[in-house]
């Protein structure tokens, strides 16, 4: 079952980066760029999703749990560290030099371009490198 | 500050936003499990235990831009050499994974639940965001022409 609705729910994500368009590079690009014309259309992707997602939050955290009985596996950390301060620095300066994020770069694979192929690749390059150096520095 | 109104859609954007953070609020309520994209791809690199669901979550994420390029809906553009994207590729990779989130994960999901991680991570990838394509597309133009 739960393997259903994570399927079901990756659908609804799918369609609503297809719909918002904001698997288009140019669209992202057109949001960051405030000194050129500004596209202000990811504001409104993010102020469309927060308050469903605020809510589905707040009913899940009165819950305790999940639907099925599974725990909710919420981030561990509370704390606002370097890594999370560097590593969003590093996220940010990919997204702007390519107007792609993890969710639309995902998507775009069912377009099946060599440019999509490219960037994933590469973006599963830079997360299993960082994998190896997360367990080299933690075993010191 | 000029208004791209040609481009700019607020209707699809907020319709599809809408789409996204009840995709959000399903997960954590069906699931358990907070729709990040980069820490359910990332989780696989993390440990095969929990795959399935991933998988099945992220199948379904490509599923419309399959049926979308089969009915010939505008393929998405890519910007830049093929250099740049893989090191933009690289960065967010990388970046996402060592920050614990990207758009979604934190952008969508944690500002949502008022996680005061989340709130600084979107604050800085949107500011690294703006200042790179106003160097890219501005201050390095600027200086070449």
């Amino acid at each position: 079952m739960k393997y259903t609705t994570a399927f079901a729910i990756g659908l609804i994500f799918g369609i609503g980066l297809l719909v918002s368009g904001m698997y288009h590079p140019a669209k992202v690009l057109g949001f960051l760029d405030l000194a050129g014309k500004w596209d202000p259309s990811l504001a409104f992707v993010m102020g469309g999703a927060l308050p469903f997602s605020a809510i589905g939050f707040i009913i899940a955290h009165r819950r305790g749990k999940a639907l099925f009985g599974e725990p909710l596996h919420l981030p561990p950390t509370k704390k606002i560290d370097p890594r999370l301060l560097i590593g969003a620095t590093i996220f940010g300066v990919g997204w702007g030099l390519s107007g792609v994020c993890p969710g639309p770069a995902i998507f775009n694979l069912g377009f099946a371009s060599g440019s999509a192929l490219v960037f994933i690749a590469a973006l599963g390059a830079g997360m299993a490198g960082y994998e190896m150096f997360d367990r080299a520095t933690a075993k010191r | 500050m000029q208004i791209d109104w040609i481009n700019f859609t607020p209707w699809p954007s907020l319709t599809g936003g809408a789409l996204i953070g009840i995709a959000a609020a399903l997960l954590i309520n069906f699931n358990g499990r907070i729709m990040g994209a980069s820490n359910i791809v990332g989780g696989l690199f993390h440990s095969l235990s929990d795959a399935p669901w991933r998988l099945s979550f992220l199948a379904g994420l490509i599923a419309p831009a399959i049926v979308a390029a089969a009915i010939n809906m505008p393929k998405p553009v890519f910007f830049g050499s093929t250099a740049t994207l893989i090191v933009a590729g690289l960065l967010v990779g990388c970046g996402t994974r060592m920050g614990g989130g990207c758009t979604s994960g934190h952008g969508v999901c944690g500002m949502s639940r008022l996680s005061p991680r989340s709130i600084a991570a979107t604050l800085i990838f949107m500011l690294a965001g703006f200042v790179t394509v106003f160097v890219v597309r501005h201050a390095l133009a600027g200086a070449a022409s």
